[in-house]
């Protein structure tokens, strides 16, 4: 940027010379070239000197928002001192060409290569076929590991939709609407690692002599039982304390959606059933459930992708002890702990290959919208 | 919030059961929403050595045994018999578990050993542990040694821990990793919905395809690119890995927008002459707010309460270490320490907390507007 105001500020008998093709053409390549070499100084500044972390972090955050900025200004004037045809050709790819270079290289090209990778042994130096297929799923603890995932379907994601529609439906009905439905949201603004943090301290053990500092544990023992370790406990259903947390974590969502589906239907219509005798049990699953099932369905998906790659809560709160391993934790075991390259890349295409079918869906509407046709 | 057509008044028929059972249901689901934080939030204000000692409930009004005399047992007392101690009787082994006077007011426990040990009166009354203090949070804050001081009199040292640098590592992270996305998305759905090249159709369908794949999916090539060219542990590295798993949804969610904006508007400003990029950052932009600025909360708290993202990309270099690295750390490592604990997970939600109640309205709409992100 502040080349370029140098630039301008030359005198008259170099301006007419920068106006001339040669000099459109040095400054086309001078610009970007001088921009990158500054924005490359200052990164190399940021990870290698020990200034005071405030004035990194500034210095960062300046340099990382300012840069791409800036390389877009550059990026466009370059563009438009060309001849019009070739900058009506080009800057639809200023435009776009970013976002698409990095939605490439960052989610397209890796699926395909994390495929690849899944097809070698654990250094990625030998072929091995569909082998790390057959381990994910005949391995035992991979077969755990699957039924966890659909115990976090079948309990948390259904509880989430469930409850959700159920806190929409009574707060459309109550004067503390605002307040309960703030509250209830609330938890979608703490991450997982912070709700973990809350729930092991619900579920804190002291041993039977001391007093319980974990709220369901004294309930625990106030009713007469023994102290337990919950999330360790009677396995499989220790992990039902874990997804406890993720419908904490995202009913609140389903309820927002939910509630303003149903502030969409027209009051005349729940009015004339309402006239006709119908009940208010008959009116919600016949009028308002059809009503809403688009919005049910969106809802549903979007939680049943969010408990697929659940992974910070399971890693808070157990680690993937005691058979709460679930897909995402397991990839992250495979590839990070045990360096199984390969086996780590199968996993995650197994989690590809479950979210597909959302993605078909997804085009088939793209395909049914207007401007893309 | 209401839809309903003005001359139709919706008429709030309450259950057949009443609004009580509407309401009480309503607040019985609350309640068990929110204790849980509340819990959390109690704790880390009180003393250390309470919150491992009694429950945060303690700290409301309650009846319990409260100490009001403690003495050395006579040494004439025969402690291998019945013993009269403060007007209780009981052998030695009754003692060690707290006999109750006849009357019921009055409780008498022998602490420590038969020879040694002091006996503590106790009554039965309302009271409330209301000792509450800032040490934890200062104590999480700035990593200093604290010398404490336990009840049985031996001292202790008990590392704090830093969450400062966490919290502006954190800061770093987010604000880049929120706007970069913005402003490329921003960009790119102008161009998919204004402007007209080859390969557009191909280009949208892989944003809507990637909308939903797991990112998973891509830590491990990132990682080796990373190794391979000297970007992993930098800020740089997980602001482009924040910008790569949040495209998707915001190019989709922008482009909604934006190619719903009156077509007229641009047209006048294409016969005045103004270029493509001048429309964009003097019109799209402006018009845009609304939408920027719910996917920008959406990404705010995404990438601040990331952990798997930063875990890869960042691992244990502990110098640029983000919030949610230190609590989980924490968690792993002294998953006892409930005073820092408690303290480090509200620092960390202090930042998120305030963005979303004070843009709750831009959030939701933001939510409504488009929900499937990978």
């Amino acid at each position: 940027m502040q080349n370029l105001v140098e630039m301008e500020a030359r005198p008259k008998g170099v301006l007419d010379w920068i106006t001339s093709t040669l000099g459109r053409l040095l400054l086309s390549v001078l610009i970007p070239a001088v921009t990158g070499f500054v924005l490359i100084m200052v990164f190399r500044w940021l990870r290698d000197a020990n200034a005071p972390k405030l004035v990194t972090a500034l210095v960062a955050i300046l340099w990382g928002v300012g840069g791409v900025a800036a390389l877009y200004i550059v990026f466009n004037w370059v563009v438009e001192q060309m001849s019009p045809v070739w900058m009506r050709r080009l800057q639809p790819f200023i435009f776009v060409g970013p976002a698409v270079a990095i939605l490439f290289w960052y989610l397209a090209l890796p699926t395909l290569r994390t495929f690849w990778f899944s097809l070698f042994d654990r250094d990625s130096q030998n072929f091995v076929g569909l082998q790390n297929y057959v381990t994910v799923f005949t391995e035992r603890l991979m077969l755990e590991t699957f039924r966890n995932n659909l115990l976090w379907i079948l309990f948390g994601a259904t509880t989430c939709v469930a409850l959700g529609l159920l806190i929409a439906v009574l707060a459309d009905r109550s004067k503390f609407e605002t307040i309960a439905k703030s509250l209830i949201f609330l938890p979608m603004a703490i991450s997982m690692v912070g709700a973990g943090v809350i729930w092991n301290f619900v579920y804190e053990v002291k041993d039977a002599a001391s007093p319980q500092i974990g709220l369901l544990n004294a309930i625990w023992v106030e009713l007469g039982g023994k102290p337990q370790a919950w999330t360790a406990l009677v396995q499989p259903w220790n992990n039902l304390f874990l997804i406890v947390i993720l419908v904490w974590l995202q009913t609140g969502y389903a309820m927002v959606l939910f509630s303003a589906a149903i502030k969409g239907i027209p009051a005349d219509l729940l009015e004339a059933a309402r006239v006709d005798g119908a009940n208010e049990v008959q009116i919600f699953f016949r009028i308002m459930i059809p009503y809403i099932m688009g919005t049910i369905i969106t809802v549903s998906t979007t939680i049943l992708i969010f408990t697929l790659k659940i992974f910070d809560v399971v890693i808070v709160m157990t680690g993937g002890q005691f058979g709460t391993h679930v897909i995402a934790t397991q990839f992250y075991r495979q590839y990070f702990t045990n360096r199984n390259a390969g086996l780590g890349s199968a996993i995650a295409i197994v989690l590809l290959i479950l979210v597909i079918p959302v993605m078909i869906y997804n085009l088939k509407q793209l395909g049914r919208e207007e401007g893309f046709r | 919030m209401s839809t309903t057509t003005p001359q139709v008044p919706k008429r709030r028929r309450p259950f057949p059961l009443g609004a009580v059972l509407v309401n009480g249901i309503l607040l019985l689901i609350v309640i068990c929403w929110t204790i849980p934080t509340l819990g959390v939030l109690i704790s880390s204000f009180r003393d250390r050595v309470d919150i491992n000692s009694s429950g945060w409930w303690t700290v409301f009004p309650h009846r319990e045994w409260v100490m009001t005399e403690e003495f050395k047992p006579g040494a004439e007392l025969n402690r291998d018999g019945v013993m009269e101690i403060a007007g209780v009787q009981g052998t030695f082994e009754e003692f060690r578990k707290g006999v109750i006077s006849p009357d019921g007011t009055r409780k008498v426990i022998w602490i420590g050993n038969k020879r040694l040990g002091t006996v503590q009166v106790q009554e039965y009354r309302w009271t409330a542990r209301t000792k509450f203090t800032l040490e934890n949070y200062a104590n999480v804050l700035t990593g200093k040694q604290y010398e404490l001081v336990e009840p049985d009199g031996s001292k202790k040292i008990v590392q704090g821990d830093n969450f400062v640098g966490a919290f502006l590592n954190s800061l770093t992270v987010t604000v880049p990793a929120t706007v970069i996305p913005i402003l490329i998305a921003a960009f790119a759905a102008y161009g998919f919905a204004w402007m007209r090249f080859p390969g557009r159709k191909a280009f949208f369908t892989m944003v809507v395809a990637l909308l939903v794949v797991p990112l998973q999916i891509a830590l491990v090539p990132i990682l080796r690119d990373y190794v391979k060219i000297q970007l992993n542990g930098t800020f740089l590295a997980v602001w482009l890995a924040h910008t790569g798993f949040g495209l998707p949804l915001a190019t989709y969610l922008l482009y909604n927008y934006i190619s719903n904006l009156p077509r007229d508007i641009l047209e006048s400003a294409f016969i005045d002459g103004a270029s493509h990029f001048t429309i964009f950052l003097n019109l799209i932009l402006p018009l845009s707010i609304p939408a920027l600025a719910s996917f920008a909360i959406f990404q705010f708290l995404w990438v601040w309460n990331d952990y798997l993202v930063a875990l890869v990309f960042i691992g244990a270099k502990p110098d640029v270490q983000v919030l949610t690295m230190r609590l989980a750390e924490i968690v792993g490592s002294r998953g006892s320490d409930w005073h820092l604990l408690t303290a480090g997970a509200f620092i960390s939600m202090i930042l998120p907390l305030t963005v979303f109640f004070s843009l709750q309205r831009y959030f939701v709409r933001g939510l409504l507007a488009g929900s499937v992100k990978g």
